[in-house]
């Protein structure tokens, strides 16, 4: 069952670490692009969505909200939401795909913009929630006062438990940062392009074991803006519309790392599943991945989640050169988070599409038509399916 | 410093707990569901009778990290952090740091038993090997 909605422009900021521009002048110019991307003007923008809004709890989070954005480049609206609690960083393009699809806008521009390489210093490290409050509340106030400070532990702990069940290695996270390294070198926006060997990968510190440098995504300057559209609209602009084919949110436990039964799975697999029963599409129809690295060990539990293979089979297929350079089923071929740099999620959606536009130049997955996206970790997910037809 | 948690009505006797040598766990009193975190309503049947008992203190560990990166001003490292699943409380997991032992010395299956800490107001659960 298809959404009335699609995916019309992509546009992303010139990324990069300690870039000293103000958030707005990132936003501004991925906006620019984005509208260009689809043939639209300012005037035809008439909704606006992003996730999580204005948020300090962690340094460069989140600078900027809807009000400042609409302020900023004069929109008049008839649909503005902020989604702090939604299916992870996939919310807004959830809640701009329903209004589109109910009639509240036209198109939608949905963005996500961060400045957390530039607002790191050396007392203050990007994603440590609830930073320099004096007392904390809500879930992460069982494992930030416990010295679980970093979502590196808590990945941590999740590969711990995953390496003890099903026998993957350090080796098997290496080929998923490795592939994203090589399919980086094919990206000039991708903020790390020097080749990574497997040498590199074992050789780097270890962070939380048994995750290491390269398993940890890499904090940026940016924005990222992606324009939903309703499906009439949609076939005005200047590019095939990509369909959203599909949409899941579910989460079947609480929203917790460290509470879930099975810790060898996660949000994604409640959310994938939920996404799967709204499509006759199958995992065999897909041709590239976009799945969220914010820590290598994500990407194998959500192509578990995804159904590309069973449960403790990840290990074997990422061996096999499944999903690497010239593989089936390609993941984050803009080199992910990874190695392009800590979008949070909508890095991973704007390389899918413009894979799907056919438009990726050296890293072209060819005749790209069906793209599967998921974003998030632990307990935050949200699947998408899209399409060009 | 170590950030610490506000005190509500629903999680003061897990943080306090500890200045008895308690470790405290909710359980609703009608279906005797074990909570944690805690909350003010079984998530399981809604009944407000919700209490805090002691367990014992022991439990087995389910997973681990060995934190080696220093998140904030001081932070000493390397240091081991435990998901415990605990004994008396089913369902429940305790996530600390190891004391009293080499981080890289953890594994899962280990059993544990609980120490705390003190800081200001609030007794934080620490993990220690049980042998
Ligand atoms: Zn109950």
């Amino acid at each position: 069952m298809t959404l009335n909605a699609a995916i019309t422009g992509v546009g992303m900021s010139d990324i990069g670490r300690k870039t000293g521009r103000p958030a707005m002048a990132h936003l501004a110019e991925a906006a620019k692009r984005a509208l260009e991307c689809a043939g639209l003007t300012k005037d035809d923008i008439d909704g606006i969505s992003t996730y999580p809004g204005k948020a300090d709890n962690s340094p460069g989070m989140s600078p900027l909200g809807t009000g400042e954005v609409r302020n900023a480049l004069g929109l008049q609206t008839r649909w503005h939401s902020a989604v702090p609690d939604g299916p992870s960083q996939m919310a807004p393009l959830m809640v701009a795909a329903m209004a589109v699809a109910t009639g509240q806008a036209r198109h939608v521009l949905c963005f996500r913009a961060l400045t957390e390489s530039s607002s790191q210093t050396a007392t203050q490290r990007a994603s440590i929630p609830g930073a320099g409050r004096a007392r904390l509340g809500g879930w992460y106030s069982y494992l930030v006062p416990a010295n679980a400070m970093s979502a590196s532990n808590w990945a941590g702990w999740m590969a711990t438990r995953y390496f003890h069940e099903f026998g993957m290695t350090r080796e098997h996270l290496g080929l998923v940062a490795t592939g994203q390294r090589a399919f980086a070198r094919h990206n000039p926006s991708a903020v790390m392009q020097a080749p990574l060997s497997m040498d590199d990968y074992l050789g780097a510190r270890m962070i939380s074991s048994p995750l290491g440098l390269f398993d940890c995504d890499v904090p940026i300057d940016g924005a990222c803006v992606i324009i939903v559209s309703a499906a009439d609209a949609a076939r005005d602009c200047a590019r095939a519309p990509l369909t959203i084919e599909a949409m899941g949110a579910a989460l079947a436990s609480q929203e917790t790392w460290d509470q879930r039964t099975d810790l060898t799975t996660m949000g994604a697999h409640d959310s994938a599943a939920d996404m799967w029963k709204r499509t006759d599409l199958k995992p065999a129809d897909v041709d590239m991945l976009a799945l969220y690295d914010g820590f290598s060990i994500f990407v194998p539990y959500w192509l578990e989640a995804f159904g590309f293979c069973g449960h403790g089979e990840a290990k074997d297929f990422i061996a096999e050169g499944n999903i690497g350079p010239g593989g089936r089923f390609p993941v984050n071929t803009g080199g992910g988070q990874l190695s392009g740099g800590r979008l949070h999620g909508f890095g991973l959606l704007h390389e899918a599409c413009t894979q799907l536009w056919g438009n990726a130049g050296g890293r072209q997955v060819a005749d790209a038509k069906t793209a599967v996206c998921g974003m998030g970790g632990g307990f935050i997910s949200g699947s998408m399916l899209i399409r060009r037809d | 410093m170590r950030p610490l948690p506000e005190l509500t009505p629903e999680n003061t006797a897990f943080w306090t707990g500890g200045a008895d040598g308690k470790l405290m766990i909710a359980f609703c009193a009608d279906c005797n569901h074990a909570i944690h975190p805690p909350q003010l309503i079984c998530p399981k049947c809604w009944s407000e009778a919700v209490e805090s008992r002691p367990v014992p203190g022991t439990g087995t560990v389910y997973t681990y990290t060995v934190n080696h990166q220093p998140w904030a001003p001081g932070m000493q490292v390397p240091f081991t952090l435990a998901v415990v699943d605990l004994d008396g409380a089913p369902g429940v997991r305790v996530t600390a740091e190891v004391v009293g032992t080499d981080p890289e010395s953890v594994a899962i299956g280990q059993t544990m038993r609980i120490s705390f800490a003190n800081i200001e107001d609030i007794w934080f659960p620490q993990w220690e090997k049980a042998q």
